[in-house]
């Protein structure tokens, strides 16, 4: 893995992520989720719940969401916010795949107030 | 290339629901056209009943506004009815000369008032009540009259005396028959409801025939006279005695028509296949149905043909019918006059004014009447539906479904309406009675479904379900579309388990999206509550064959552990029969130290239990685990868990056969299979049960002539004891038995339904006629069985050891 400028850091291949499912990154500031929907967009949040902390990472994917594997709650993976009605929000990393190669940031976005 | 045109005779609630339900499916398919008679957008006929009676207002009612046909390029003629339909050229032409060439025609003309043919009911003063200007025309004449007769005491005829009444005039029903509403009460609770409804000030004559209508002197209705000779006047004329489909139109185009329009299961004309038909006007394997649910449910599968998926299949619906008239709870659904092989449970408290009939038929709810206390009207309905045998509760059923002893909820006699608002009704969420009713009416929640997701009240063990839906009949009141005939697995499909179940074995549908492409799925890859169903239906219809779907599966299966609410996970391996010795407890003391597992428990299911372990660190804990000779015990899976056994003949001095030994040859048989939900086994020694076996899906007792086999049986969230399977002689048919029971319960039951609830829905009988009565059929169910076990018993713990998987357990990347 080879840190590039700006501070995206490559994290490895697209085809290493299953498709509708999750790898963890694991970051000095704790685990990273990064998601493979069906159509191949790809996602990065904290891989905390931010209903008691539940790894994301592990939850089914379906569509852009996937649900917390201890209580079920369903979280977007473009915004990281919990899908009404439940309320809260897993903070959201940049992450891009360029020919393939899946590249990380580990500043996260801001607009996650519990983040 | 121009689009086909699809043109809509009858802006009603069936054609519009139609047109709603093709547009989400295929929104852009159709250049529509939509003529409707009536000069109003369209509206919720059924509340035309609230607003003669004041309490909506005719804004309030509308469905669609016009805005909404100009925002979806409808074309939409109000006031033009047609009067004209030219299969030939493919041609509709209107009353106000409009013509429209269509590649599909819809009709929804509804139905009409009937009018008893007497002489005069052609006068000035006399209408039926089915549109919003028979409405306006009574509340005028309610400004202006006093005296209002109904013609007719059944739903129809009840609603408009109620909403007159309301309006201050001086009202009488006259009726037919006996007693009110013949069709949908018996007698005893025809008579609550006129009593109550005398209170109130109506009058009711009954077992009168109308002879004719008599004119005054301005030429206007000024009495109605019966052929007994009386009369008694009348300034406004009500007729409420029945509807006729409306087919003028289809009739005159040669289509064939008897009591409707007649269709077929896909809603088109038998006579002609561009046309479809929903609604009142349509006959539809000998009925007219005259309730909204049937229609929606019609229009669901109409719009699917429209829109060329061509999969649905309309069969029938079962309704169900409410009064709306404020205050007064009456329910009735199915058969409730009983007859020959029926019979009836009936409760009745007159100073309470409730009355309550339950109608059975082999063991199974076919109709009920509730008068006064109408909580239970959808429970009941469910159990109709299912076609639920009742056996194993009927002494309880007439109660209600708090009554089924569901834990937690003890105390029999406490109905929620009693509770305080401090009551706690989700024992596993934390959540008050107060709460979930003050969620329904702020966030205006009116299915179970919402419920859950606001509160999460019933959305984890489920128990409280029968409490919740209780409030929100006696919050929200019951919604007239709230009981659709048919129960979709998610929210994902319209499909129903069994439905899905059939179709992927008659379609040889092979992999999750191939299912969800033919199905017609509304979302691009399911979710978390239909996946692991499809992946576990496919697995099943074709064992050997079908690639199994890890991202399918929840995390416990696809990691093969339990995870933890640190996120670590526990490790149970198996102990055939709950036998182990000194070299596994070694083996096991071994990895609990390598692996500083945070604790070591012997578990219910009679093995050990090692907890928090780091998911990283689970293949090497299988690899040590492994080389003692364990396999999973798949504590994690809907798979066969454990098989708990007494110590038996070997030891116990009461023991008839070998119970331990046994319990491990029926766990060598069955363990790997995956099935639709966890399935436990137990073997005891004697009637002394020491093993439990009467709690557990397959319980086997042995006596001293050979084996009792005991199935549906459940120790969890509510106990069921087993019923009683059979009795057999020897350790071969124990093995044989107990395989053709697991594989009906894999090939039959819904996904997430445990035997016990399943035993329940599908009875007693329906088992002991597949695996006890017919041989070959229950050789057959175990070769099956035994032909999915090859394929099946492979230790996924060993594979992963082994390397397969790796990604599950392995970081992505380990930044520093
Ligand atoms: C480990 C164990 C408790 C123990 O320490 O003894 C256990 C632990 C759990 N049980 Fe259990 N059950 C255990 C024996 C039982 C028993 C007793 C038995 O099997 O003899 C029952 C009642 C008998 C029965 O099932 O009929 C039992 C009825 C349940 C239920 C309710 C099932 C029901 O149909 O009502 C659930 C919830 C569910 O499955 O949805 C459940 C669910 C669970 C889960 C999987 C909860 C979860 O989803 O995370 C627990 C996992 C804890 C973990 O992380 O390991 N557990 N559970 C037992 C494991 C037995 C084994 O060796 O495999
Ligand atoms: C007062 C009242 C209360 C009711 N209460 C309930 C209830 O509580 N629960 C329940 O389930 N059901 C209830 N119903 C029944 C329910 O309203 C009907 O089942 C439903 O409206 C039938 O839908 P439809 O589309 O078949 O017919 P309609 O809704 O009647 O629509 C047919 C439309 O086609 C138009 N039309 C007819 N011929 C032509 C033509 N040639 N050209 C153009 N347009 C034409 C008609 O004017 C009408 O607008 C009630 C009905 C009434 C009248
Ligand atoms: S082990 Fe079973 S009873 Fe105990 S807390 Fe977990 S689910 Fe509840
Ligand atoms: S921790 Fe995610 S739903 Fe509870």
């Amino acid at each position: 893995m080879n840190a590039l400028h700006d501070g995206w850091i490559e994290i490895g291949h697209i085809d290493d992520i299953p498709r509708q499912g999750a790898r963890v990154v694991a970051a000095p500031g704790g685990n990273i989720a990064v998601f493979r929907t069906v159509d191949d967009a790809v996602f990065a949040l904290a891989d905390r719940c931010p209903h008691k902390g539940g790894p994301l990472s592990q939850g089914i994917v379906h569509g852009h969401q996937v649900a917390c594997p201890l209580h079920d709650w369903r979280i977007r993976l473009d915004t990281g916010q919990a899908v009404a009605p439940d309320e809260g929000c897993a903070a959201r990393y940049p992450v891009e795949v360029v020919a393939g190669l899946v590249r990380l940031r580990l500043l996260p976005d801001s607009g996650c107030p519990n983040a | 290339m121009s689009k086909p045109r699809l043109v809509v005779v009858g802006n009603g609630m069936a054609g519009m629901r139609t047109v709603e339900e093709l547009l989400k499916l295929a929104p852009d398919l159709y250049d529509i056209t939509v003529f409707g008679e009536e000069p109003h957008p369209n509206y919720n006929r059924i509340l035309l009943s609230p607003v003669l009676a004041g309490e909506q207002t005719l804004e309030g009612i509308v469905l669609n506004p016009r805005e909404w046909y100009a925002e979806h390029g409808i074309t939409l003629h109000t006031g033009s009815p047609v009067v004209r339909l030219d299969r030939t050229r493919r041609k509709v032409e209107t009353a106000d000369g409009r013509s429209a060439d269509y590649d599909r025609l819809l009709i929804a003309t509804g139905s009409r008032p009937f009018m008893l043919p007497v002489p005069g009911a052609d006068l000035p003063g006399v209408i039926g009540f089915r549109d919003i200007a028979d409405v306006q025309t009574m509340i005028e004449a309610a400004s202006r009259y006093r005296q209002a007769v109904v013609i007719g005491g059944g739903l129809l005829g009840l609603e408009a005396a109620n909403g007159l009444k309301a309006r201050g005039m001086t009202v009488t029903v006259v009726h037919i028959a006996p007693w009110l509403m013949e069709r949908q009460l018996d007698a005893t609770a025809a008579r609550l409801l006129q009593q109550t409804l005398e209170v109130r000030g109506l009058r009711f004559l009954l077992e009168r025939q109308t002879a004719e209508l008599i004119a005054g002197e301005s030429g206007r209705v000024c009495a109605v006279r019966f052929k007994d000779g009386e009369s008694i006047p009348a300034d406004l004329v009500v007729m409420a005695v029945g509807i006729r489909p409306n087919t003028a139109l289809a009739e005159a185009a040669g289509l064939h028509c008897n009591r409707g329009i007649v269709v077929n299961d896909t809603l088109q004309s038998v006579t002609d296949p561009r046309v479809y038909a929903v609604g009142e006007c349509v006959n539809h394997r000998g009925v007219a149905y005259g309730l909204v649910a049937p229609l929606f449910e019609q229009a669901k599968v109409c719009a699917n043909h429209l829109a060329r998926y061509g999969i649905a299949r309309y069969t029938g619906s079962m309704t169900a019918t409410k009064l709306k008239v404020t205050g007064i709870d009456l329910y009735s659904a199915g058969n409730f006059t009983g007859g020959a092989g029926c019979e009836e449970i009936v409760f009745q408290d007159a100073g309470r004014g409730t009355y309550k009939k339950l109608v059975l038929k082999d063991n199974r709810l076919v109709g009920s009447v509730l008068y006064g206390d109408t909580l239970d009207g959808a429970w009941y309905f469910e159990l109709m539906r299912d076609g639920t045998d009742v056996a194993a509760f009927r002494d309880r059923l007439m109660f209600g479904r708090q009554h089924l002893g569901d834990s937690g909820h003890g105390d029999a006699q406490a109905r929620v309406q009693q509770l305080p608002d401090t009551a706690e009704i989700c024992g596993c969420n934390g959540v008050c009675k107060g709460q979930i009713v003050a969620a329904i009416r702020d966030k205006k929640l009116f299915t179970l479904d919402e419920v859950r997701a606001h509160t999460k009240a019933s959305s984890s063990c489920g128990s409280c379900t029968g409490l919740v839906e209780a409030l929100l009949a006696a919050t929200a009141g019951g919604d007239y579309s709230t009981a659709p005939s048919k129960k979709p697995l998610c929210p994902c499909t319209e499909h129903t388990h069994d439905e899905v179940r059939a179709a992927i074995l008659a379609q040889g549908l092979k992999s999750i999206p191939e299912t969800m492409r033919a199905l017609n799925w509304k979302t691009p890859d399911g979710c978390p509550k239909c996946r692991p169903a499809l992946n576990y239906y496919l697995l099943c219809a074709w064992p050997g064959e079908y690639v199994d779907d890890a991202q399918s599966r929840f995390i416990n299966e696809r990691a093969h552990g339990n995870i933890q609410r640190d996120g670590s996970f526990s490790v149970v391996p198996r102990m055939w029969g709950g036998l182990t010795n000194p070299k596994e407890l070694r083996a096991i003391a071994d990895v609990a130290e390598k692996y500083n597992a945070a604790e070591v428990k012997i578990t219910g299911g009679q093995r050990i239990d090692l907890f928090g372990i780091r998911k990283e660190d689970l293949p090497a804990v299988w690899r040590d685990l492994a080389a003692a000779g364990f396999v999973s015990g798949h504590a994690y899976g809907k798979a066969l868990r454990t098989v708990k056994t007494c110590v038996g003949r070997r030891w116990c001095r009461f023991g008839t056969q070998d119970s331990t030994g046994l319990g491990v040859k029926l766990e060598q048989a069955t363990w790997g299979s995956w099935m639709p939900h966890k399935f436990k086994m137990a073997v005891s020694g004697c009637p002394r049960n020491c093993a439990e076996a009467t709690i557990k899906d397959f319980g086997v007792v042995c006596v001293d002539s050979g084996y009792e086999l005991h199935v549906g049986g459940n120790g969890g969230i509510k106990v069921r004891v087993t019923d009683l399977l059979c009795h057999v002689k020897t350790e071969a048919e124990v093995i044989e038995y107990a395989s053709a029971f697991i594989q009906l319960y894999r090939e039959e039951a819904h996904y997430l339904e445990r035997t016990a609830p399943w035993v329940e829905r599908v009875g007693l009988a329906h088992i002991k006629a597949r695996v006890v009565e017919d041989a070959d059929n229950r050789r057959r169910l175990a070769e099956r069985f035994r032909l999915a076990q090859a394929s099946a018993q492979v230790d996924p713990w060993s594979a992963r050891a082994a390397g397969a998987a790796p990604h599950e357990y392995v970081p992505l990347a380990v930044l520093t």
